[in-house]
């Protein structure tokens, strides 16, 4: 049986902002069957009582003093932009996409 | 062939400093021989001669002004093109940052442009640091300088590959899972992966932000440990950057001596399924070891058999988030903006243009590990896993000083062997994944040769204990050094 089907591989690629042909979408299916079975593995240890680690670091909330410091000047901000207009990045339309 | 190009990185330093040699001349030569051999390696992605000896300029008039300058000032090196250079463009080997010039330094970068570092150029990589060959550079890949047929390790292969070539003394690069250590190891030079949060992400392209890790790159012990303290040490700019002293790794690397220190072979990663000239190189330097006064004992650390199936959980998902950050809408490329289709077409279209196939592969790994209903079978046991990792380390650590093993367990591999096999590369980090889950320090030392290919030595060490893998790894270089009667990239063929 396999891990993960082609049609969850189709949603995983809508949900990943990833516009992949069908070529791409059976290829990847059956490559990320492959890694999933083999990584299920985690699944074997037996840690129920076992407190999950997210960070290698026990640090909690680090902050630094709200103070005003130096920031990108407009220009440099937005130098690496595919499109600005108005000191502002240019986007296509964001409003609706439903209609 | 210079020889200052065959010079180490402390050599140098003392060079320029005692005014032997000039900034200008010792970029020079570095420039003269990626001209001469980068056609046959492929180490770098950009070179400008101009800005690089305009920055060797500059450090000749501070020291001539009579400025007070570190150990490494005037000696050239060059930076992994994840980290982003103000003057240089910067694109973590991807089609989707294709000539983008970064509005700020890296953290790295701008701490050793300070220590005076002249940079030569940035190095090729895998794809955001994503792979083991740097076969998934949309650049095309980087060739190991022993057998140009074969790989110089991953991600960090073009800097690996630069400093083995003696393209540059010294070289940065990012560890998230071996992509510093594997590459050193195939390519017979030092590499180590620092402590996390030793020192900063600021600045470093994201991967998976609780194992990222930058480190260096050098052809022997001490140059390693000099560039190690040059770049380390608490930034603000990173909240998981570490607020304390940097450990004494020069000084370390200085004394290198391994008498009464306890080392554990790690059982798990020793025998069968290692190239037998792997395992050979290894046992020998474990002789070398007693040889020296360590007291070397075999340690069980039963959980890291499930690192590797842990982390190809964690980094995916971890890159899937931070990898979203690439929405073709402030920077980089954008692909399909004709005016009939929405934003969200148009991120889309891009990311689908703009990555290679590992990093979507890992995009939606992690995209699948981390939606509900999977989230606790995947994400959630793989952290568990992670704990239990930890775990071994410290039980481990309570038995002995330091841990080692092969660094890989084969030597390096040729182009086009692993490449749409992701398992199988998957594998090249085996033993050095534990590491980057726990994030303590670990050093990769050359051990010798197998069939003509380098094999690795990695010495693994507690939190913070960065020095001591400095200390043993010089301990070893020495020894083997005095049995090869010189370091072992001196028997690698000529370019």
């Amino acid at each position: 049986m396999s891990a993960i089907t082609r049609d969850e591989v189709a949603h995983l690629a809508r949900l990943s902002r990833l516009a992949l042909g069908d070529d791409e979408l059976d290829h990847l299916a059956a490559q990320l069957d492959q890694i999933i079975s083999a990584v299920a593995r985690v699944q074997e240890v037996a840690a129920e009582d076992i407190p999950p680690t997210s960070h290698a670091l026990p640090l909690t909330n680090v902050y630094r003093a709200d103070e005003v410091r130096p920031s990108l000047a407009p220009e440099q901000a937005l130098a690496g932009a595919p499109a600005a207009e108005e000191q502002r990045f240019r986007v296509p339309r964001i409003l609706g996409e439903e209609a | 062939m210079s020889e200052l190009v065959t010079k180490g990185a402390a050599e140098l330093g003392e060079l320029i400093a005692g005014g032997d040699v000039s900034a200008v001349e010792v970029a020079r030569a570095h420039l003269d021989r990626i001209a001469r051999v980068d056609g046959q390696v492929n180490a770098f992605l950009h070179v400008d001669a101009e800005t690089t000896l305009a920055q060797a300029r500059a450090v000749d008039e501070r020291r001539a002004a009579g400025e007070e300058l570190g150990p490494l000032a005037g000696v050239p090196i060059a930076h992994k093109d994840v980290f982003t250079t103000a003057d240089m463009p910067t694109t973590a080997g991807s089609k989707i940052l294709e000539g983008w010039l970064p509005p700020y330094d890296a953290t790295v970068t701008a701490r050793l442009r300070k220590a005076g570092l002249v940079i030569l150029g940035k190095t090729n990589m895998d794809e955001f640091a994503m792979g083991s060959s740097t076969e998934n550079s949309a650049y095309g890949p980087t060739r190991n300088p022993w057998d140009t047929s074969r790989i110089p390790g991953g991600s960090s292969g073009g800097s690996s590959a630069a400093v083995a070539s003696y393209q540059a003394p010294l070289s940065t690069g990012t560890d998230t899972g071996g992509s510093i250590r594997q590459p050193a190891a195939v390519t017979g030079i030092v590499g180590m992966k620092p402590t996390y949060g030793g020192a900063s992400r600021y600045g470093m392209i994201a991967f998976a932000s609780s194992l990222d890790t930058p480190g260096p790159f050098a052809r022997n012990v001490l140059d390693a440990a000099l560039l190690h303290e040059a770049f380390s040490g608490h930034d603000a700019m990173d909240s998981t950057s570490i607020d304390a002293a940097v450990p004494p790794v020069v000084e370390a690397a200085r004394r290198g001596d391994v008498n009464g220190l306890r080392v554990g072979v790690v059982k798990e990663f020793h025998g069968e399924g290692y190239e037998p000239g792997v395992t050979a190189r290894f046992d020998e330097a474990v002789e070398v070891l007693e040889s020296l006064g360590a007291k070397v004992v075999e340690v069980s650390c039963p959980n890291f058999t499930y690192a590797l199936p842990a982390y190809y959980l964690i980094a995916p998902s971890e890159c899937s988030s931070n990898l979203a950050r690439f929405d073709a809408m402030r920077y980089g490329l954008r692909v399909g903006d004709d005016g009939s289709r929405s934003a969200e077409e148009v991120m889309a279209l891009t990311r689908a243009a703009g990555f290679g196939p590992e990093v979507k592969r890992r995009i939606m790994l992690g995209t699948y590990a981390l939606s509900s209903g999977y989230y606790d079978a995947y994400y959630g046991k793989a952290q568990q896993v992670r704990t239990l990792i930890k775990r071994d380390f410290e039980a481990a650590f309570e038995q002995v000083d330091v841990l080692i093993s092969p660094t890989t367990p084969t030597t390096a591999f040729t182009i086009g062997e692993r490449a749409d096999d992701p398992m199988a590369m998957y594998l090249a980090d085996l033993c050095t994944i534990p590491t980057n889950l726990a994030g303590n320090a670990a050093i990769s030392v050359p051990c010798g040769l197998s069939d003509g290919l380098p094999v690795g030595l990695q010495i693994m060490a507690p939190v913070l204990a960065d020095d001591r893998v400095y200390r043993v790894g010089a301990a070893i270089e020495r020894a083997l050094e005095d049995r090869w009667g010189g370091p072992l990239l001196a028997q690698a063929p000529a370019l």
